[in-house]
């Protein structure tokens, strides 16, 4: 929770940001769903990720462009929401949820068990570039405890033996 | 009017008001941080809880924020209530959590909303023990630290500078306890008045950097009520000084002018006033050796090269003060007697003046602007020209969305809800220039066009809402029907205002502007409203005062006067080095009375050490005509016996009593001021501008100093450990030192410093307010000189249409906020903000003169060669070009003329 | 819902029509059972009647609050000029403990789109979002899918089965922060700011999304719509149960290490041993109910002997706590409290906005306190912290209703169980402690 917020150097250039024309595109198309491009600013990020796995500095200057609103709003929300991610992360994203009723069902087993084969901290990607370990809000899907999704799929009733052949599925 | 019960007691407020604003008015002590009188209320602090009841039998209660309640008629609450006041302290306990308890090695200390709020809360114990959030500052440029982890994330910062000041390298990232708050990125604020960060951060996380290198706490700096000398719209201003150095600059309330805001140049750009090359004591030349004089010595020596010339002339000066520019003229004679103003600005002055006071058109108050619903804004980049006018004129435009909410029965404070609804809405701002401007991102319509085209719409503008206003021939369809439209909607407003000035160097533009004015009024729109602006912070004082103007005195000299005295003007900053040089070669002697040692010093055979607007008293008028009176704020003397720099009026003065004994008996200022007004009806009002010397507050004269003021009795321990006695003034109501009276609720409205029992920070002017963010109880200090009447008529001098000659380039006047003015370019700070300025011309002349954008071109005018960088626009006319005039030594006289020999590389 | 109960129309309108296999109900077979033909009626309906009907139903918002939907829409301007008017479906179920919408949306998408259709029609709102998290992959899939089909048969966009409506509906997925819940955070959220809540008044019916009048619903209040239009309002008020006077039937359910978790339609007043016992099947084996939360994270904690309280708002209020969302968990005796609430708050502080002093800066401390006793290390002092903290962060002392949800769970653990907290306290009062100065940043 008290991690420093990285601020880092939004320019042109430096890490050679391209926003694809594919990406541009589903971006305008966005635009058109609202009475302001401003609300688009989150589904671009979430293209920009979907793309690239997580948001460089260059896609927020593209993105404030695009949308023609300051950087510092589309910072300001891309550092906001937690599933936006202003860091590099793995292939593959691990969002175990960790609220009350998982920590009832046993989060913390399934989370040391990630811990041990993974051999990273919640907030750490392998040094493969795998995997990222996240904590997230309780996923709805409390009477199925615990529970996690890996990309997009959601895996529930979680005991920590079955956790090695969950992560074989993804390489 | 509206009748609240606080604590038993029922008072009067302004129903229209909250609840907090409404305690704070009544000068009940209510803590809070997310609130501002100037950025509304969003109720984010939770600082201001008060208990609320029903009625009167209500017993119970309910804690509100009082910034987000109304404070209608009948309402019950209580501050001193013991839930409210456990939950205030419960506040301050949560927002400290995080603080970083380094008071001593914080700038903001003793002039800290935070530690006046803690100590109001009674919060005096740390329960807290945990480790606390840390963040990474970032570098923002030359004028404003960054400190995050003072941080107690109370949102004003952002809410000012992106809500309020418009700008967009700011924001707020992350979430929950983790808030950070600066640029995306490190690097300069760009917004022209993100120095006012400083003081609207509750705590230290924004600082005056310019403050750092040579600090020291508020209470131990002197202050007096001054005015910014940077431009003509005179902010009220209180620089602070120690060890004979002016230290930093803070705003000074004035509830007609600035109110709560500065601009950057004005708050940072005092650094000149500082400068190891100024000169320190009056010299003259013996050879070539500079030798130092006292004052009877200088004196003499003026008096004798006065006495040994068949014509002395005085070349006076906007930048120096109506005394001063009085006091020349009465030493040389008002035949004599010059302005120091270029020619064709001068006569530009001089209708501004003639406008002023003939068009019938009200010109607002600074403040008054925000009130306005359309803007016209004619040759003019009010940001670079008069900055402060344009934040006012952003707050004018965000009255579109006041409006809509009020239909809504929004409150005015409700600001959240006001931008809710108003959501882009603004009030129509049209702009004219020779390039964009820097209120493009609210202009509802941009024309850039050469100046006399500006002035050609203006004219169509004028007369597309009068039609017995002149018409201009020749116009294109296309830009009739921007005029057209253009008339439309400032008829269809309630209080229109049109902005023009002088430093487009264009007069036309000025009738154009008159003639928007006068058309609007003629069709019944009686609440037009018209600004001119103008370069100087005295240049609306001297064209008053009048005289003739520089080139008349260039002239003068050609013609055989063959003395010279100089008042505070350089004068290579306003025609070419060649006038100026073949001038000053052919005088005898030339005086010049200055605090800077300008190249204009340099050709001097004797120089008079002259003070700084810190150093010395003084009255200047301001754009809308408002005389206005900058006290001294320390005796250099006093800290370095050998210095001896004087108002340059008192120099004069002291010249004209050996020269002629029956010239002046002005021996302080308000007996030169009270001679001004004998002699000078027109100026007869600057009396009134300010208390005189004799001032008093239950005998006492007022304090420039807080009273904790410390070291005094050390501060000369270098030179002598005997305190020598505290230099008087005789000149003002003001006391050197933390002797006198510094009462808030004194009868007074000159402050030298915003203090008042338990609020040390900029808040406390409060307690100085007849309301929160109103007026000064006494009234807000200066005095307006102008009656406007009505007696004018329509201007019909209509220029032609621009046409682009091949291989010549047509000066358009690019005034800069960081570089232009002649004084603070000389501050390090301010060169560091402005960087390399270049010239622009449009890409279009660049392809046929073959050059690149960045490359270096050079052209020489009057003498003189330049070699600056070039920068493409757009929008600059083609056969124009923009050179940043005021810096790099172009003259102001530039604007306007040809230049027929742009090439690149060195000439 | 692997429970084999029998449903019909008449007695699970939320339900009924789901499949047995699991899989989304698709238009054909959405339409074979019954489906828009509340949309047909409410189309044929004056809006005012609609809201009418809506009001008469007694249907009470079912995202947690309990707030009348009729009366909701209602608030809506009568200003027939302020005419660009927004329907927005409250999808962010992101409360721990909560699992109700997710079930509704992706196997009945149509439902929520009818709903949405007739509560469009009723505040006369030309366009729609439904503000879904983005977690919830499966549901915007099948939602836009639906509304797809929907747009296809003529039941959306223009001219909706000829009736000369118009209406419009996206689909929008969130990035992740449960204050986005909170309706105005929401609105904020959805026009791509910052999810802090907004403060009323003024309330969204007047400007709400982009200034505009809007109403903001949840998905399974939304849900009860279109059977309110098709059966009428005496059928709808005659669901309920065991003396309630909430109307309707609601999603209940029971979580935690219960032998059969799970989500039932059931009539309001339902109680709450009913559901613990017939449905959820009792605790698991060797474990007793020690507590339970009636609604979702932010409800006071009741004991066992509250259980045969009917499940709806009055009631479970009486006793104390807030039906919320009706989805209990139980917490079996070998929970310890401390940790329980530790990790409650841990959330509650991670999902603060940041606006507010209060929630930003008070509930981090409630986590370092509640870590310190878990860990033994509590101090003397350090309960009644927590507890002025619960004190103080009460409704309206904070600008949203999210840190006194927040404190709710807190106050009735330290009522029920403060020995819990007292066995983490040792030794002395002591807040003199190494002074390390302002730390580096970890990278």
């Amino acid at each position: 929770m008290n991690q420093p917020i990285k601020i880092v150097t939004v320019s042109d250039d430096s890490d050679g940001f391209v926003l694809s024309d594919a990406d541009a595109q589903a971006i305008e198309h966005e635009k058109h769903h609202y009475e302001d491009p401003r609300a688009a600013s989150i589904e671009a990020l979430k293209i920009v990720q979907k793309s690239h796995g997580w948001v460089p500095d260059g896609a927020i200057k593209a993105i404030s462009d695009l949308l023609g609103i300051p950087a510092s709003d589309v910072e300001g929300v891309a550092t906001f929401y937690s599933q936006i991610y202003r860091q590099p992360v793995g292939k593959h994203i691990i969002r175990y949820c960790d609220s009350v009723v998982c920590h009832i069902t046993g989060f913390e087993d399934i989370v040391t068990e990630l811990e041990k084969q993974l051999k990273i901290k919640p907030g750490q990607t392998t040094p493969d570039g795998r995997f990222t370990l996240l904590p997230t809000c309780c996923l709805g899907n409390c009477d199925k405890g615990p529970t996690m999704m890996v990309n997009d799929d959601t895996h529930v009733r979680l005991v920590p033996s079955n956790l090695a052949n969950i992560l074989e599925q993804y390489q | 009017m509206a009748t609240i019960h606080v604590d038993g007691k029922e008072y009067e407020v302004d129903g229209a008001d909250n609840l907090l604003q409404a305690c704070l008015s009544l000068g009940l002590d209510v803590p809070y941080f997310c609130w501002h009188p100037a950025l509304g209320s969003v109720g984010a602090c939770r600082q201001c809880a008060v208990k609320q009841y029903k009625d009167a039998d209500d017993t119970r209660g309910r804690l509100v924020m009082s910034c987000m309640a109304p404070a209608s008629d009948g309402s019950y609450i209580s501050i001193e209530d013991e839930e409210a006041k456990a939950f205030r302290e419960n506040v301050v306990e949560w927002l400290m959590s995080n603080h970083p308890h380094d008071c001593p090695v914080c700038e903001e200390g003793g002039n800290c909303h935070l530690q006046d709020m803690t100590v109001m809360t009674g919060h005096n114990s740390r329960r807290y023990r945990f480790a606390k959030r840390t963040h990474e500052n970032q570098e923002l440029g030359p004028f404003v630290s960054h400190e995050m982890n003072r941080c107690i994330a109370c949102y004003r910062c952002t809410r000012y500078y992106k809500d309020y000041a418009d700008g967009t390298d700011f924001g707020v990232y992350g979430a929950n306890n983790n808030v950070y708050f600066g640029r995306p990125e490190s690097g300069t604020l760009e917004s022209e008045f993100a120095g006012n960060l400083v003081e609207v951060c509750p705590t230290g996380v924004f600082t005056d950097k310019t403050h750092t290198e040579r600090y020291n706490r508020k209470w131990d700096m002197q202050f007096a009520p001054s005015i910014c000398q940077q431009c003509s719209v005179g902010c009220n201003i209180s620089p602070g000084e120690r060890y004979g150095e002016v230290r930093r600059i803070e705003n000074r309330y004035n509830g007609d002018v600035n109110h709560y805001f500065l601009c950057d140049r004005g708050r940072f750009g005092y650094g000149y006033t500082n400068l190891e090359t100024r000169p320190k004591q009056p010299f003259t030349y013996q050879g070539e050796e500079q030798v130092s004089l006292n004052t009877e010595q200088a004196v003499q020596t003026a008096s004798d090269i006065i006495k040994s010339s068949t014509r002395v002339i005085g070349i006076g000066s906007p930048r120096a003060s109506l005394e001063s520019n009085f006091a020349l003229r009465k030493l040389v004679g008002a035949d004599n007697f010059f302005t120091g103003i270029e020619a064709g600005e001068q006569q530009r002055l001089e209708k501004m003046l003639q406008i002023l006071k003939t068009s019938g058109v009200y010109t607002p108050t600074l403040r008054e602007i925000e009130k306005y619903d359309a803007v016209v804004i004619l040759g003019e980049d009010i940001t670079q020209t008069a900055a402060r006018v344009a934040l006012s004129v952003r707050q004018a435009v965000k009255g579109k969305a006041r409006e809509m909410a009020a239909v809504q029965s929004v409150a005015e404070w409700q600001i959240a809800a006001i931008q809710n609804i108003g959501q882009h809405a603004k009030y129509p701002i049209f702009t004219t220039h020779t390039d964009r401007t820097r209120l493009d991102d609210v202009t509802a319509w941009h024309y850039s066009a050469p100046a006399a085209d500006q002035a050609r719409l203006g004219f169509a503008i004028a007369h597309a809402i009068d039609p017995s206003a002149p018409a201009v021939k020749d116009l294109n369809d296309e830009l009739q029907k921007k005029a057209d439209f253009i008339a439309s909607a400032l008829k269809q407003s309630r209080k229109p205002l049109i902005i023009s000035g002088s430093q487009a160097g264009e007069m036309a533009l000025i009738d154009a502007a008159a003639n928007i004015a006068k058309a609007l009024k003629s069709q019944g729109v009686d609440e037009v409203g018209m600004t001119l602006v103008a370069r100087e912070v005295n240049s609306m004082g001297l064209t008053m005062l009048g005289g003739k103007s520089l080139d008349e005195a260039l002239s003068a000299i050609s013609e055989g006067a063959d003395t010279a005295i100089v008042l505070e003007n350089d004068l290579y900053q306003r025609v070419s080095a060649q006038r100026v040089d073949q001038a000053l070669d052919q005088l005898k002697h030339l005086i010049v009375v200055d605090h800077q040692y300008s190249d204009t010093s340099k050709k001097a055979e004797l120089v008079l050490s002259a003070g700084s607007f810190a150093e010395a008293d003084g009255t200047v008028v301001n754009l809308e005509g408002r005389a206005q009176r900058f006290f001294q704020v320390y005796d250099p003397s006093y800290y370095k016996p050998d210095t001896l720099v004087l108002a340059a009026w008192r120099w004069l003065h002291l010249v004209s009593s050996v020269n002629n004994a029956q010239a002046s008996d002005a021996a302080s200022l308000d007996q030169l001021i009270a001679e001004i007004a004998s002699d000078m009806p027109q100026l007869a009002g600057i009396v009134e501008a300010a208390p005189n010397a004799d001032f008093r507050i239950h005998g006492q004269k007022m304090a420039r100093s807080p009273h904790r003021y410390s070291g005094r009795t050390a501060m000369r321990a270098n030179i002598s450990v005997h305190e020598p006695r505290q230099p008087q003034d005789q000149d003002s109501p003001f006391a050197f030192s933390m002797e006198g009276n510094n009462n808030p609720k004194a009868d007074r409205n000159e402050v030298a410093f915003a203090w008042a029992p338990g609020w040390n920070s900029p808040q406390a002017w409060n307690k100085f307010q007849d309301e929160v963010g109103g007026h000064l109880r006494n009234g807000d200090p200066g005095v307006r000189l102008i009656e406007v009447s009505n007696q004018g008529e329509y201007f019909s001098e209509i220029p032609a249409s621009f046409v682009a000659t091949e291989g010549q380039w047509q000066v358009a006047a690019n005034y800069r906020l960081f570089g232009s003015d002649e004084l603070s370019q000389r501050s390090a700070v301010i060169q560091e903000r402005a960087g390399q300025q270049a010239v622009t011309i449009h890409p279009a002349d660049a392809k046929l003169l073959g050059v690149n954008e960045h490359a270096t071109v050079s052209f020489a005018w009057g003498g003189q060669q330049w070699q600056l960088p070039l920068s493409f626009s757009e929008h600059i006319c083609s056969g124009t070009i923009g050179l940043p005039l005021g810096t790099n030594g172009l003259p102001a006289s530039l604007a306007g003329q040809m230049i027929d020999n742009l090439q690149e590389g060195h000439a | 819902m692997s429970l084999s109960i029998n449903k019909t129309a008449e007695s699970h309108p939320l339900t009924w029509c789901l499949r047995e296999d699991e899989q989304p109900v698709w238009l054909d077979e959405y339409r074979r059972k019954e489906g828009y033909v509340g949309v047909e009626k409410a189309l044929a309906m004056h809006p005012d009647e609609v809201v009418g009907l809506v009001k008469d139903a007694g249907l009470r918002g079912r995202g947690g609050a309990g707030f009348p939907t009729g009366l909701k829409w209602s608030l809506m301007p009568k200003d027939e000029s302020m005419n660009i008017r927004y329907m927005i479906c409250n999808a962010d179920e992101m409360e721990p403990g909560t699992y109700k919408d997710r079930l509704l949306m992706e196997q009945m998408p149509h439902l929520l789109v009818e709903g949405m259709i007739i509560a469009a029609h009723a505040i006369k709102a030309y366009r729609g979002y439904i503000f879904l998290r983005g977690e919830y992959v499966e549901a915007a899939e099948n939602l836009r899918k639906a509304i797809e089909e929907a747009k296809s048969a003529g039941l959306l966009g223009k001219d909706i089965l000829g009736s000369g409506k118009d209406f419009e509906l996206f689909v929008h997925t969130g990035a992740g922060r449960y204050i986005c819940g909170e309706e105005t955070a929401l609105i904020n959220s959805l026009e791509g700011r910052r999810a802090n809540p907004r403060s009323k008044p003024p309330f969204p019916a007047v400007s709400g999304a982009w200034g505009k009048p809007t109403c903001v619903n949840n998905v399974e209040s939304i849900c009860n719509v279109p059977s309110i239009l098709n059966r009428g309002v005496d059928w709808y008020k005659g669901l309920t149960v065991n003396g309630s006077n909430d109307c309707g039937t609601k999603l209940m359910g029971f979580s935690g290490r219960v032998n059969n978790p799970g989500l039932w339609e059931l009539p309001m007043g339902t109680t709450a041993r009913e559901i613990l016992e017939n449905y959820a099947g009792g605790m698991q084996e060797g474990l007793d109910l020690k507590t339970w939360q009636p609604g979702g994270a932010g409800t006071d904690f009741l004991l066992p002997e509250h259980l045969d309280l009917p499940m709806d708002f009055e009631h479970i209020q009486k006793a104390g706590s807030r039906l919320g969302t009706a989805l209990a968990m139980a917490v079996d005796h070998k929970i310890n409290m401390v940790s329980l609430l530790r990790n409650l708050e841990e959330f509650f502080a991670r999902e603060s906005c940041g606006w507010c002093t209060p929630c930003r800066d008070g509930l981090p401390w409630s986590v370092k306190v509640l870590r310190a006793i878990e860990h033994g290390e509590g101090q003397p002092g350090d309960i009644e912290t927590l507890e002025q903290l619960c004190r103080s962060l009460a409704p309206g002392h904070t600008f949203c209703a999210h840190a006194p949800g927040a404190v709710e769970p807190l106050q009735s653990a330290i009522k029920y169980f403060r020995e819990e907290f007292e066995a983490g306290i040792s030794g002395q009062a002591n807040n003199l402690r190494e002074i390390r100065g302002i730390q580096p940043n970890q990278q």
